[in-house]
């Protein structure tokens, strides 16, 4: 009994089912951050197993990639959210509507 | 044979640190929880001979990315209670009856359609040390890495603009 890239797919498939559920539930913009970097770590699963199962190292750099994007994306979005508290004094994104009408 | 239990336990770790990262009602306890499971990606990283790649994961997530997402909880919100009533009647549970559906029909597509095994395209087992890495990434994909400078510099910029905007407090106004 070996493990297949299958199974880190599937466990990607549940990680990312969580960390929507994180998007969708949460309040604290601090944790619905949290939730999409799970899920782009298991998208970052999902590459690194398509290629170990191809046999093509394209698989980690794509997850190399992802990760770049990610640390970036995680800079410019916590200097949103501390500009943000700076005015408004919360993190709870039911609050921050003044976009809704 | 190892590998299966090791696979097995460190599944559970992340399935177990995925969950307290929702369920957390502190932040802190969510930050935690994120940074168990990013440690368990890093071992199946190491598992699937992704050393470099699983380097990488602890370095850069586990060290720079979850250190920045505590310095900012201790900032601005670690001891606000969050709000747990519904704005939205049924939310809840709607939510997470859209999460479990997602799951499986991830899965049921998946098992129709992925690859399993090596037998595709028959090659053997990748080594991904920093000289394969690196030949893939300087030769072949020379382009994109380069491209990655400028999305680095952009988002270095907008950092700096985003610290030095400075909003109006609701009470100055008027």
């Amino acid at each position: 009994m070996i493990v297949t890239p299958g199974w880190y797919m599937a466990l990607a498939a549940v990680l990312f089912s969580i960390g929507g559920a994180g998007v969708l539930v949460r309040r604290n913009a601090l944790v619905m951050f949290m939730s999409i970097e799970l899920m782009l770590n298991s998208v970052n699963l999902t590459f690194v197993a398509a290629g170990t199962g191809l046999g093509l190292i394209e698989g980690q750099v794509a997850a190399l990639f992802v990760i770049v994007v990610a640390a970036a994306e995680v800079t410019i979005g916590l200097a949103i959210l501390v500009a943000v508290f700076r005015g408004r004094a919360t993190a709870n994104v039911d609050e921050l509507s003044s976009l809704g009408g | 044979m190892i590998e299966v239990f090791v696979f097995a336990i460190f599944a559970a770790i992340a399935i177990a640190g995925a969950l307290v990262m929702v369920i957390g009602r502190n932040p802190v306890y969510s930050a935690i929880g994120l940074l168990t499971t990013m440690f368990s990606i890093a071992v199946f990283y190491v598992l699937q001979n992704a050393h470099f790649v699983a380097a990488v994961q602890v370095v850069i997530y586990a060290g720079a990315v979850m250190t920045l997402f505590l310095f900012v909880i201790m900032m601005i919100g670690v001891d606000k209670k969050e709000d747990t009533t519904e704005q939205i009647p049924w939310q809840r549970p709607i939510a997470i009856a859209v999460s479990v559906g997602l799951a499986a029909v991830i899965l049921i597509a998946g098992s129709r359609a992925w690859i399993t095994g090596r037998s595709v395209f028959g090659v053997d087992g990748i080594n991904g040390t920093i000289e394969v890495v690196a030949d893939a990434l300087f030769g072949t994909w020379t382009l994109a890495f380069l491209s990655t400078i400028f999305l680095l510099t952009i988002a270095a910029v907008g950092t700096i603009a985003m610290a030095q905007y400075s909003p109006r407090r609701p009470e100055e106004e008027s």
